[in-house]
C-alpha cells in the first residue's frame, strides 16, 4: 500500500494530514505499516474531545488480538474530535490505515510538522527498519 | 537494527523457509523462528489471526509445530522409568494410546507437561515444549538413571504437523490409507502419509478441535512436499494456513494449560486444576509426597476463568483486584479476545474463595481498574459427534 503525499509521519508510525486551509486542524491515524505489525486490530482506547495531547507523547492505545501498543502524538493540540466508529469496527483501521483517522486536533504549534517525515523519507525508514 | 546476531541464534524448522515464502509474519517464541500469523492470499482466502482462529474451529488449519521437543524412552524398564517422571498413570496406556500429563519437580510444580504415547511394549514417546526441550531432557535422563532404559532426545527427526479443524479427518484420509475412523481420540496408529509409510498418526492436538498431528522426517524435501499436499488436498474444506497466535488464542478458549502461563516451577497441579491427570493412587513419582500434603493442607489460588464485563483486554500478567478494589487478589496467566466467542478472556489465579462462578472482579488496565466475572471453563467446548 502507498503512503500518501499529504500526510506527514512520524518513526512511532502514526500519521496526520493537514487539510483545512487555515492549517490548523490536524487529522491523526496509524500507517499500514503500523497496522501490519499489529495484525487484526480489535480495540482502541482513545482520548475525549477537549483532551490536550503532547507530541511525542502517548495519547492512547490500539490493541490487537496478540498485542497491545501504544499511540505516540504527532503534533500537541487539543483534541477537538474522535472517530467513535472505531469503538465498533476497529478494524476499519486493518482495511483503511491511511483513511481510518481516530483524532482531529486543533495544532498548537504547526512549526512541529517540520520535524516529521515526508512519505519518500517515511517509506525509506520503514524498509530502513525491516532489515 | 542489531537484530542479525539474535536472528542467526533462532532455531528453525525444516518449514522455515516455506512459511516465509508464504509472506507469515515471524516471532521468537521459546527460541524458535515461528510463523505467527500468514497473510492474505492463501487459497484467494484473507488471512490473519482471526481467520485462521475461525478456520479451525468450522474449517480446518494446518500449523507447523516441529518446534515441539520428543523425548523417546525405551527399554525392559521403560514403563517403570515412565511412572516414576511423569504423574498420570501410563501403565493405563494400551499399545497405540496417547495421554496427557507432567513431569513434576518433588515439590509438586511443573518441569513441563507432556503427551506421552505408548509406541510399543517397552517403547513410550513424550511430545514436550519447544521452550523447555533441553530442560526436560536433562531432567528425565538424569532422573531415570537407575531403570534399565534408554532415553534419548528424537525431536530433530521429526517435522510435526498438526492438521486441525472439524474437517481434519475429512482431508487427512485423502492422503492416507489408515482408517481414521479408526483412531480415537488421543490414540494413534501408523500409516502411509502422502507415500510416507509408517507415518505415526496422532488425534491429539492443542486447539480444543477434533485433529490430528503428523510425524514426518524431518528434511526440508519432505517437509515441504507434505505441508504443500496437505494445503492442496485441504482446499476444498476452506483450510489456512495457520499459526502460533491462533494456536494460543484457540488452546486458551479450550482452557490448555501453556508453560510459562497456567503452569511454571511455582504452580501446583492442584492450582492448576489439572488433578485428573494425576494419579495418586500410583504408589510413587517426582512430586507425589508434596502434593500429598499440599491436597491435606489446602491451596491458596486457584485457576479460573474471567469474562470481562467492562470494555477492555486482560493480558497476560495484569492484576486484579476484589470488587471493592481494595485488595489485590491474583493475576492474569493468559487474556486475549475470543475470536470465536467474541468475548474478552482471561485464565487467571485466585484464592480459592474468589473462585465462584460470576464472583465479580476487578482488572486492571493500565491504571483502570476494569469488572469481570469468573465464567464456567473451558470457555469453549465442541459438540460431540452423535
Amino acid at each position: 500500500m502507498a503512503y500518501p503525499k499529504e500526510l506527514k509521519y512520524t518513526k512511532e508510525h502514526e500519521w496526520v494530514r493537514v487539510e483545512d486551509a487555515t492549517g490548523d486542524i490536524g487529522t491523526i491515524g496509524i500507517t499500514d505499516h503500523a497496522q501490519q505489525a499489529l495484525g487484526d486490530i480489535v480495540f482502541v482506547e482513545l482520548p475525549k474531545p477537549g483532551a490536550d495531547i503532547t507530541a511525542g507523547k502517548s495519547f492512547g492505545t490500539v490493541e490487537s488480538v496478540k498485542a497491545v501498543s501504544e499511540l505516540y502524538a504527532p503534533v500537541s493540540g487539543s483534541v477537538t474530535a474522535v472517530n467513535e466508529e472505531l469503538n465498533t469496527t476497529p478494524e476499519k483501521i486493518n482495511r483503511e490505515p491511511h483513511t481510518a483517522w481516530m483524532l482531529k486536533v486543533k495544532i498548537k504549534d504547526k512549526g512541529e510538522l517540520a520535524s516529521l517525515l515526508s512519505a519518500g523519507d517515511y517509506e525509506k525508514f520503514v524498509a530502513e527498519e525491516g532489515k | 537494527m542489531s537484530s542479525t546476531i539474535a536472528t542467526s541464534a533462532l532455531r528453525k524448522t525444516a518449514l522455515n523457509p516455506v512459511h516465509r515464502a508464504l509472506g507469515a509474519k515471524m516471532v521468537d517464541f521459546g527460541g524458535w523462528d515461528m510463523p505467527v500469523e500468514y497473510p492474505a492470499g492463501f487459497n484467494g482466502k484473507p488471512g490473519g489471526l482471526i481467520q485462521e482462529h475461525m478456520a479451525v474451529r468450522t474449517a480446518v488449519g494446518l500449523f507447523d509445530v516441529s518446534h515441539m521437543g520428543d523425548i523417546a524412552i525405551r527399554g525392559p524398564q521403560a514403563l517403570a522409568a515412565v511412572q516414576h517422571i511423569s504423574m498420570n498413570d501410563a501403565s493405563k496406556l494400551a499399545i497405540g494410546q496417547a495421554h496427557y500429563s507432567a513431569l513434576l519437580y518433588p515439590q509438586g510444580t511443573f518441569v513441563d507437561d507432556v503427551i506421552v504415547h505408548r509406541m510399543g511394549e517397552d517403547d513410550y514417546l513424550l511430545v514436550i515444549n519447544a521452550g523447555t526441550r533441553e530442560k526436560d531432557f536433562h531432567w528425565v535422563r538424569d532422573n531415570t538413571r537407575s531403570f534399565d532404559a534408554n532415553v534419548e532426545d528424537v525431536g530433530d527427526k521429526y517435522t510435526q504437523l498438526a492438521i486441525q479443524g472439524p474437517r481434519a479427518a475429512e482431508l487427512l484420509q485423502k492422503l492416507t490409507g489408515a482408517d481414521l475412523a479408526k483412531i480415537k481420540n488421543y490414540w494413534f496408529a501408523h500409516g502411509t502419509v502422502c507415500g510416507l509409510p509408517n507415518t505415526l498418526i496422532a488425534r491429539t492436538g492443542y486447539t480444543a478441535e477434533d485433529g490430528f498431528e503428523i510425524y514426518v522426517p524431518s528434511d526440508e524435501a519432505t517437509s515441504k512436499r507434505v505441508w504443500n499436499e496437505v494445503l492442496e488436498a485441504g482446499k476444498e474444506f476452506g483450510i489456512l494456513p495457520a499459526g502460533l497466535g491462533a494456536r494460543n488464542t484457540l488452546r486458551l478458549e479450550g482452557k490448555m494449560a501453556l508453560y510459562g502461563h497456567e503452569i511454571s516451577d511455582e504452580i501446583t497441579v492442584w492450582e492448576a486444576t489439572l488433578d485428573r491427570f494425576v494419579k495418586m493412587d500410583k504408589p510413587e513419582f517426582i512430586g507425589r509426597a508434596a502434593l500429598e500434603k499440599q491436597r491435606a493442607g489446602g491451596i491458596r489460588r486457584t485457576l479460573v476463568g474471567l469474562e470481562m464485563l467492562d470494555r477492555g483486554i486482560a493480558r497476560d500478567g495484569y492484576k486484579l483486584f476484589d470488587e471493592g478494589g481494595h485488595e489485590e487478589i491474583g493475576y492474569v496467566t493468559s487474556g486475549s479476545p475470543s475470536p470465536f466467542l467474541k468475548k474478552n478472556i482471561a485464565l487467571a489465579y485466585v484464592p480459592p474463595h474468589f473462585s465462584s462462578l460470576d464472583t465479580n472482579v476487578l482488572v486492571e488496565v493500565r491504571g483502570q481498574k476494569l469488572r469481570a466475572k469468573v465464567v464456567p471453563t473451558p470457555f469453549y467446548k465442541r459438540a460431540k459427534k452423535a
